[in-house]
């Protein structure tokens, strides 16, 4: 497992494309953010919002760049034919596929970690010159605050969750563009598809089944009642998730000629 | 030493080969053939566009199915059609085919619930009090009122959907209004004064089919104004005097009545209010709450768009996406790209080759899945009770073509974009989040109107303004938003974005394909 897990950094250490979209994944997580809470107000006519979850509103965007790191991660492999000497060398395929995952986790969770505290310090310098002040029960964000320490770890784990998924789905369709294809639709999709259904209990059942509207459950710090699924349990439906296409992936990569 | 005599033997010939295909020409009718084969022969292509027109009907039909309001009151409908609120406080009696009423306003005063029954007096723009003349106290009857509003001075409107405007400013004890409605027949004219001797004609409307058996009298309403994401409600009392009315039956009383207490595109009275009109000494002090009015989406949250119906749009932009990469890009995976440039070596035709075989392609999926999702949608939806904002049949052809030409243009974009990047995962990645995550944007709450607007603007998100079916009025406050289906630019300007992000892309991809090594 140490050589496999070895293998799997130097490969992804020595290629350009993973740090520049880990790199991107920073970039673009605080920007989004960044630009969310810089159109906000708060003053006379009310400012209602829960700011750590609009501070981390770049989540929605840096995920994409997360995606596309843990497509490729094996979709590269089947494009360019490597997949066959990952495997000629490392024969066990769990041990392949673990190897990738913990690889893939780690980078990950470092670059999710900046993106994310880069996004809650543009929240703190950024909201209160736009009235988010401590007089208007808006108290600069910060760590020390349980639930916001909550969302912050919350949305860490919510990116190493998403990239296992994409690892996941793109071992099973073993290519990139369709992997891609199908992360992103699970993503956006329920979001999107849930308003426009009828029955309040289905459009509740569709929020809470989605792995992007469950996760993302994590980072709301107000008025949590009001939420179709509380901010763990819904990091547990991404993990679910995550843990499904996993299970396949490793089921499939033992079934299947390479 | 014998040197052989060079001889003048023939050398043996060999008849020239001739292939017994024809000679290959770099026309662009074979490049079409040649690209339209490549698409054709790759099942996962076939499979991807077959199984976009699938996810449009699908979504459609599980929009049209999951819904049930059985059983809710019935939308009130205008007299052309159009859904409307049409309720609110009447204070009336019958009035003769010729005949006129007069009266003053010296106060409108709007109040605002701030929290549970804490009403604090507050600014509704739209709030009315005034005069009407209606074909019955029906929903949705004919009508023509003129009256003075929260912050628009004084309006004449008729049928729901007109609106004129008269004196401005606000009204008081100080400064009141006087207003007058004269009928003869089916035409009405309303005027307006500051002192009820020298008076300004603002309209003359004509209302088809008033009747003989119309109702005149006073009316005061208030629309739910918009608090953040949704409405609260309002309530507003008037004071009225110096009402004279002419052509009514002779020792007629004034009745009150509330008008539509029960109806969908009615939010109710506040908590511990209610509707009410007293009558002392010659003055009327009349409150009331709802609007006269066509219906928003905002007003009428129960009604059902076709671009909900149309959803599945979203599912299908991801399949036509991913083709619309693969399509070039796996040629540069293969290498086959080397092989296809070598056959015909004018590069800038190979890219619009394949732009046109697969905008056609998918123009036509995307089309039949419109064209199928559309009339199921709608019948399944309409059977479980759902009540639909109209849409004629051009504008549901608009809707249909249009979605179809947006699923063609996207899949143009990948192609372009796959080109440049030549690789196809980011590819995919950008043009996905491109289009679809200014959808997700525009719907967190509290982000200001203007920049979901501007979102929906320059971004290719723009394109899903060819599926608005609703009419913004700017008679009625609501929340215009894209979420709510009102996208700021017109059908097809919000399309000509998306085109216009296809094609700069596709130059692009021209320019580095002809500057490129294959």
């Amino acid at each position: 497992m140490r050589a496999a897990l070895h293998a799997e950094w130097t490969k992804l250490r020595t290629v350009a494309g993973p740090l520049s979209l880990l790199l991107g994944t920073i970039a673009l997580t605080v920007a989004l953010g960044a630009a969310v809470i810089s159109v906000l107000t708060c003053g006379a006519a009310g400012c209602g919002g829960d700011t750590t979850k609009l501070s981390l509103t770049g989540v929605d965007l840096g995920q994409a760049l997360v995606v596309i790191l843990a497509v490729l991660v094996i979709g590269g492999e089947y494009g360019s034919g490597m997949i066959r000497t990952t495997l000629a060398a490392t024969p066990r395929r769990a041990t392949v596929l673990a190897a990738k995952a913990v690889t893939l986790a780690g980078a990950v969770a470092a670059a999710g970690t900046v993106a994310v505290l880069g996004s809650l310090l543009a929240g703190r310098l950024i909201l209160p010159g736009h009235g988010f002040t401590t007089a208007r029960s808006h108290p600069p964000l910060s760590l020390a605050d349980g639930p916001t320490l909550r969302a912050a770890v919350g949305s860490v784990l919510y990116l190493v969750l998403i990239a296992l998924l994409s690892l996941g789905v793109a071992t099973v369709v073993r290519d990139s563009a369709v992997g891609i294809g199908v992360v992103l639709a699970l993503l956006y999709l329920f979001p999107i598809l849930s308003p426009v259904v009828g029955d309040p209990h289905w459009q509740r059942l569709l929020q809470q089944v989605g792995p992007m509207s469950a996760g993302l459950a994590v980072q709301a710090t107000t008025d949590l009642r009001s939420l179709p699924i509380g901010p763990w349990a819904g990091l547990a439906v991404t993990a679910a998730w995550a843990a499904a296409a996993l299970s396949a992936a490793g089921l499939l990569l033992r079934l299947r000629d390479a | 030493m014998v040197t052989p005599t060079p001889t003048s033997a023939p050398t043996p010939t060999t008849p020239q080969y001739r292939s017994a295909q024809r000679t290959g020409r770099d026309g662009f009718a074979q490049l079409l053939h040649a690209e339209w084969t490549k698409f054709r022969t790759v099942q996962g292509w076939t499979i991807g566009t077959m199984s976009a027109a699938l996810l449009v009907v699908l979504f459609a039909l599980l929009a049209g199915a999951s819904s049930d309001q059985h059983g809710s009151p019935g939308v009130p409908i205008g007299p052309s059609g159009e859904p409307v609120t049409d309720s609110f406080y009447f204070v009336h009696q019958p009035l003769a085919v010729n005949g006129s009423i007069t009266v003053s306003v010296s106060a409108l005063s709007e109040s605002i619930p701030q929290g549970l029954a804490d009403l604090q007096p507050g600014v509704v723009p739209w709030a009315k009090a005034g005069l009407i003349i209606k074909q019955s106290a029906r929903q949705g009857s004919p009508y023509a009122a003129i009256m003075v509003t929260g912050s628009h001075g004084v309006r004449m409107q008729d049928d729901y959907v007109n609106d004129a405007a008269g004196l401005s400013g606000p009204v008081s004890t100080a400064s009141p209004r006087w207003l007058r409605l004269e009928r003869s027949g089916d035409a009405v004219t309303g005027y307006d004064s500051t002192d009820g001797a020298h008076w300004t004609a603002v309209g003359t409307v004509h209302v088809a089919g008033l009747g003989s058996g119309a109702q005149g009298g006073l009316f005061v309403a208030s629309p739910p104004p918009v608090r953040g994401l949704g409405t609260a409600t309002s309530v507003a009392t008037a004071v009225f005097g110096n009402l004279t009315l002419q052509g009514g039956r002779p020792g007629g009383a004034w009745t009150g009545d509330q008008v539509g207490p029960e109806s969908p595109s009615f939010a109710g009275y506040p908590q511990n209010t209610a509707g009410s009109f007293t009558q002392s000494a010659g003055s009327f002090t009349v409150t009331g709450a709802g609007d006269i009015a066509p219906a928003v989406r905002s007003t009428l949250p129960t009604g059902g768009v076709l671009g909900d119906i149309l959803t599945g749009t979203f599912a299908a932009l991801i399949a036509v996406i991913v083709v619309g990469a693969l399509f070039v890009t796996s040629e540069y995976r293969e290498g086959m790209i080397h092989v296809t440039v070598a056959a015909s070596p004018r590069r800038g035709r190979v890219l619009a080759a394949k732009a046109i075989v697969l905008g056609v392609v998918t123009f036509i999926a995307g089309l039949a899945g419109a064209v199928l999702a559309v009339p199921l949608g709608l019948h399944l939806a309409r059977a479980n009770g759902v009540y639909l904002f109209p849409a004629t049949p051009w504008v549901q052809l608009r809707v249909e073509f249009g979605t179809a030409a947006v699923l063609a243009t996207a899949s143009i974009l990948a192609l372009a974009v796959g080109a440049v990047f030549r690789r196809s995962a980011g590819a995919v990645t950008t043009v996905i989040v491109a289009i679809v995550l200014p959808y997700v944007l525009v719907a967190i709450p509290f982000i200001p109107a203007g920049v979901t607007d501007w979102l929906t603007r320059v971004t290719p998100a723009a394109a899903f303004a060819v599926q608005q079916t609703l009419v913004p009025y700017h008679q009625v406050t609501g929340i215009y938003s894209p979420y709510n289906g009102y996208y700021p630019l017109a059908p097809w300007a919000g399309f000509a974005v998306l085109a216009g992000y296809a094609a700069v892309s596709l130059a692009v991809a021209v320019v580095l394909l002809r500057r490129r090594d294959a």
